[in-house]
């Protein structure tokens, strides 16, 4: 029998603030165990929480990215749960009134590139506190505190994905985007961003959902599509049997590459939420929405039709120029410093993202500045340097950087565009390679090109190639 | 001015005025107090413990700072706190096992407040159990008595607080007030007793019970000295996001300047019903009546959803109690207990069956009742709802008349271990403080002559609209002077 596949994500990302969502302690995952903490972080008797309104801005500016409605009234409540990962044995979190409803995202249809795009909803956005980091030992186990209070954002998806590879489009899209509003890093290795899923299978042809089982515990990407793929052949198996699915939380184990069952629907916990009495409700104005709207920036999709439109380059280089948001600054960083758009791209595109991957860096941590770049590429379009020469010189730059200008005149690299110069290489390179020449001039026109190389070889790689290939023409033709 | 030989009959601002004049030092002050406590403590109970170092310490440090030229209505004195609210290196057991040898790392607002001004945090005084109970016969540590009948209880759960400062060993003291844990106590043992309004003082610091009801408030002998007490602790806090951001008026010129003449007072007609003590609500009559003689208008008015408010905030209280009181779970600080085969949940399970008295289980109980999946809607969701006619039923009030005036409790102090095994009983103490709380306004208790048979201690209550405190300590200095006269 054919199954239809229904998944839901409930994606947290950490925001990228300076404190935590209710005190004022310091966001850092480096620091020694229970070092940034406090009365309101230990969830010592008499503590308050405090809210971080950074926190709320960037809740908001995502569910405007994600076309998502902004409440204008909204209420933290108290989840109920014990476990030494929260320190007051309740979470603060937002159930009844959260800061964003619906909203979604277009992805490929599977997640297959150039696919038609599907429209996958999201319920809502609410925020929450993170949990403390659990550290197991062989003999004992240790809370670090540090983790806990970390402004935590949870995206709520409809079960609207039906495959694990629009699972993964889903998230990826996901990610740009909101590392394009600059409000997570969404590092998965930090934890940044971290999915539990729920999953449903149905026959063909029938309407109403099948019984949905939720998962747990992976902590990348390719743990999620595991865990989805080995629950879709679970669920499978069991109704080709006749058996029917039992409503239930599974946990993933990667190493076993198999999901476990946590606890029945039956064993689920109440977790008795009720409005939290120690904050306000937040009341968002109009102005103040459209003050953060202000703030968004340009999605991913919009620059790149920008892109091509402003700067005249092919759809496909836009599309990769605006992927990822410190790419698509250094690109237009380059041109702010003078560098003519296409040529930008074209060393953007070509040598520099090349030269990033073999060093297995990101933009970011590029050494490189779009500055540099942009006057190496303007000492080709002076036709100062040659592009070989240039070529050679973004090499020596990439690593830690430099001044082009100043190799050129310390190297004597200009390229010689003087003409009676090269006319003199020209001359040489003539008299001495009559067979090239002969064949030339009995119409062999690629001869030429290696007359050019006898001219680029006398000066040294100085020589403008193009200028010198000119000369040798008319030269040869008299 | 001529000094008692026992300094801690003084009132606050006496004391003060002593100070001033250069009669007294903060330290002869504060050792006065300390030897009242040695002297009366044992029979009493109002202290858990005392800091007697501390104490001086900061006493010598506020009478250096009176020679550098500060002056302050509590600088250099001495003000007993109950033991739930944080006072940096002095424990804070909350009257709990399971915070038995809790010191607390950090100071509460209010605690700041009093040290910027000069006073002397001098001891921690008893209470119930997280402030759970009326009689302060559910600490896990000791009784108080009264000390207007040694054998009845104090009333509670302020009543450490109400007892050093009726009993005199202290001159002040904090306490706190969710369902009437400042009034009741402070009508039972004869004193003075101050409910802020909601949002009027910050609960940093302050050990929660239910944080939409929990205020912190002064017990003192005087009117007067309450609004000395307010003036200091009150006000916004940006630790607290419910502390309002509202003026702070000078409350002790307002006390000072106390008058009923033209001030309409109401009496609602649900508060003097069958239940009602007669000799309590004789009592109550007469102040009601000096009132009226005083220049104030009389009104009988109604707050037709009286009967609701014990209900209604047994439901509110408990819900917001079971989740503040779920981090004490002995995993990082105070009682803990592992079995024989450690596991959190045995480390759980044994720590509060174990660190917790029996009032305070009950009421997480009900408090996790009333909140689980399928209750939710049938108690929290509706207790919610009739809290806001509780509230509504005052706001109407207030649209005419200035104040009301009523029995701070149904009965005078009754004898110990009475209603130990009686809570639904014990519940309905709280009947006549619990609407304010539900309605976040303010009031006050003040002493009301004694009961004709037993000679004890009535409290006549005062209430007033939210921030009204001004109004309050007005009517109630005023009414002070005519029931003294």
């Amino acid at each position: 029998m054919k199954y239809l596949v229904s998944i839901g994500l409930e994606t947290h990302v950490q925001l990228k603030t300076d404190t935590k969502m209710f005190c004022g302690c310091r966001l850092s995952t480096e620091d020694e165990p229970n070092t940034n903490v406090c009365p309101v972080c230990l969830g010592l008797p008499g503590a308050l929480p405090r809210m971080n309104a950074k926190a709320v801005r960037y809740t908001v500016m995502s569910g405007l990215m994600l076309g998502c409605e902004i409440s204008r009234y909204a209420e933290f409540d108290r989840k109920n749960y014990f476990y030494p990962d929260m320190s007051k044995n309740y979470q603060i979190s937002q159930n009844g009134h959260p800061l964003c409803i619906g909203g979604g995202v277009d992805i490929p249809e599977d997640g297959r590139e150039g696919a038609p795009m599907r429209h996958i909803r999201i319920n809502h956005i609410h925020l929450e506190e993170d949990a403390a980091k659990i550290n197991h030992y062989a003999r004992h186990s240790g809370v670090d505190y540090n983790r806990c209070g970390t402004p935590l954002m949870e995206i709520v998806s409809e079960p609207d994905l039906s495959s694990p590879d629009e699972a993964m489009a889903y998230l990826l899209k996901l990610r740009q985007i909101l590392v394009y509003a600059g409000v997570s890093d969404c590092n998965l290795e930090d934890g940044n961003m971290r999915s539990d899923v729920n999953i449903s299978i149905r026959p063909v042809g029938q309407e109403k959902l099948g019984t949905k089982v939720e998962i747990k515990n992976m902590n990348t990407f390719k743990g999620i599509h595991a865990a989805l793929e080995y629950e879709i052949a679970r669920q499978t198996e069991i109704l080709n049997q006749g058996g029917v699915i039992i409503q239930e939380t599974r946990r993933w184990d990667g190493d076993l590459g198999e999901t476990f069952s946590m606890r029945s629907k039956e064993n689920a916990h109440d977790y008795r939420y009720f409005p939290e009495p120690d904050m306000l409700p937040i009341e968002l104005s109009e102005e103040q929405i459209a003050q953060w709207r202000a703030l968004l920036p340009e999605l991913p999709e919009q620059k790149r039709v920008r892109f091509c439109e402003q700067y005249g380059i092919p759809a496909y280089d836009a599309g990769v120029l605006s992927a990822q948001l410190p790419l698509a600054n250094y690109f237009e960083a380059v041109i702010a410093a003078g560098a003519p758009a296409k040529s930008a791209s074209n060393w953007i595109m070509g040598d520099f993202l090349r030269l990033l991957g073999a060093a297995g860096i990101e933009v970011t941590d590029c050494k490189l500045k779009p500055e540099t770049l942009a006057a190496l590429i303007l000492l080709v379009e002076k036709r100062t340097i040659n592009m070989p020469t240039a070529k050679a010189l973004l090499e020596e730059v990439f690593p830690e950087g430099g001044d082009p200008e100043a190799l050129v005149r310390e190297r004597g690299l200009a390229q010689v565009s003087d003409t009676g110069a090269v006319e003199t290489f020209a001359r040489q390179a003539i008299e001495a390679n009559p067979k090239p020449v002969a064949e030339y001039k009995a119409g062999k026109a690629a001869s030429l090109q290696y007359l050019v190389g006898q001219v680029m070889k006398l000066s040294r790689g100085k020589a403008n190639p193009k200028l010198a290939g000119e000369i040798l023409a008319r030269l040869l033709a008299e | 001015m001529s000094l008692p030989s026992d300094l801690a009959t003084l009132t606050v601002a006496a004391a003060q005025d002593a100070l001033r004049a250069g009669e007294l030092s903060s330290v002869e002050l504060t050792q006065g107090i300390l030897d009242a406590i040695r002297a009366k403590n044992d029979a009493l109970g109002a202290y858990l413990t005392v800091d007697a170092e501390g104490a001086l310490r900061v006493a010598a440090d506020a009478d250096r700072r009176r020679k550098n030229g500060e002056d302050h209505d509590l600088l250099g004195i001495p003000i007993a706190i109950k033991d739930l609210i944080n006072v940096t290196g002095q424990p804070c057991t909350c009257a709990s096992k399971i915070l038995q040898g809790y010191v607390a790392p950090y100071d509460a607002t209010v605690i700041a407040h009093l040290r910027e001004a000069g006073a002397v945090p001098c001891g921690r005084v008893n209470m119930d159990e997280f402030a759970m109970g009326a009689s302060t016969e559910h600490s896990a540590y000791q009784i108080t008595r009264n000390p207007a009948a040694p054998d009845r209880v104090p009333g509670g759960s302020s009543g450490g607080s109400a007892c050093a400062v009726a009993g005199e060993l202290a001159l002040a003291s904090l306490g706190t007030d969710t369902g009437g844990s400042i009034r009741q106590p402070a009508s039972f043992c004869g004193c003075v007793g101050l409910k802020p309004s909601y949002g009027r003082v910050s609960r940093y610091g302050v050990t929660a019970f239910a944080s939409s009801l929990d205020q912190v408030g002064p017990l003192t002998k005087t009117v007067e000295d309450a609004a000395i007490l307010l003036r200091t602790i009150a006000g916004a806090d940006p630790h607290d996001q419910t502390c309002l951001d509202r003026p702070v008026p000078d409350y002790r010129a307002a006390a000072r300047a106390g008058s009923l003449r033209g001030v309409k007072i109401g009496v609602p007609r649900e508060y003097f019903v069958e239940g009602t003590d007669p000799e309590v609500m004789a009592q109550v009559r007469h102040g009601i009546a000096l009132a009226e003689k005083a220049g104030a208008e009389i009104h009988e008015i109604s707050l037709p959803h009286t009967e609701y408010a014990i209900a209604v905030y047994y439901i509110c209280a408990t819900a917001e109690a079971s989740a503040n009181l779920a981090r004490f779970d002995g995993i990082r600080y105070g009682y803990r207990e592992v079995g024989p085969e450690p596991s959190i949940q045995s480390l759980y399970d044994l720590s509060r069956t174990h660190g917790f008295g029996p009032e305070v289980k009950r009421r997480i109980l009900l408090g996790t009742y009333v909140l689980s999946s399928g209750y939710y809607d049938a108690y929290y969701n509706r207790a919610l709802k009739a809290r806001t006619l509780v509230r509504r039923d005052f706001l109407e009030a207030f649209r005419h008349v200035d104040a009301i005036f009523c029995p701070a409790s149904p009965t005078p102090a009754f004898p110990l271990n009475s209603t130990v095994n009686n809570p639904l009983q014990a519940y309905l103490c709280d009947a006549f403080t619990i609407p304010a709380n539900l309605a976040g306004i303010c009031g006050i208790s003040i002493p009301c002559g004694r009961t004709a048979t037993l000679n004890l201690p009535v409290g006549l209550q005062i209430l007033a609209p939210a921030f009204a405190e001004e109004r309050l300590l007005s009517i109630a200095a005023a009414c002070e002077r005519e029931l003294a006269s």
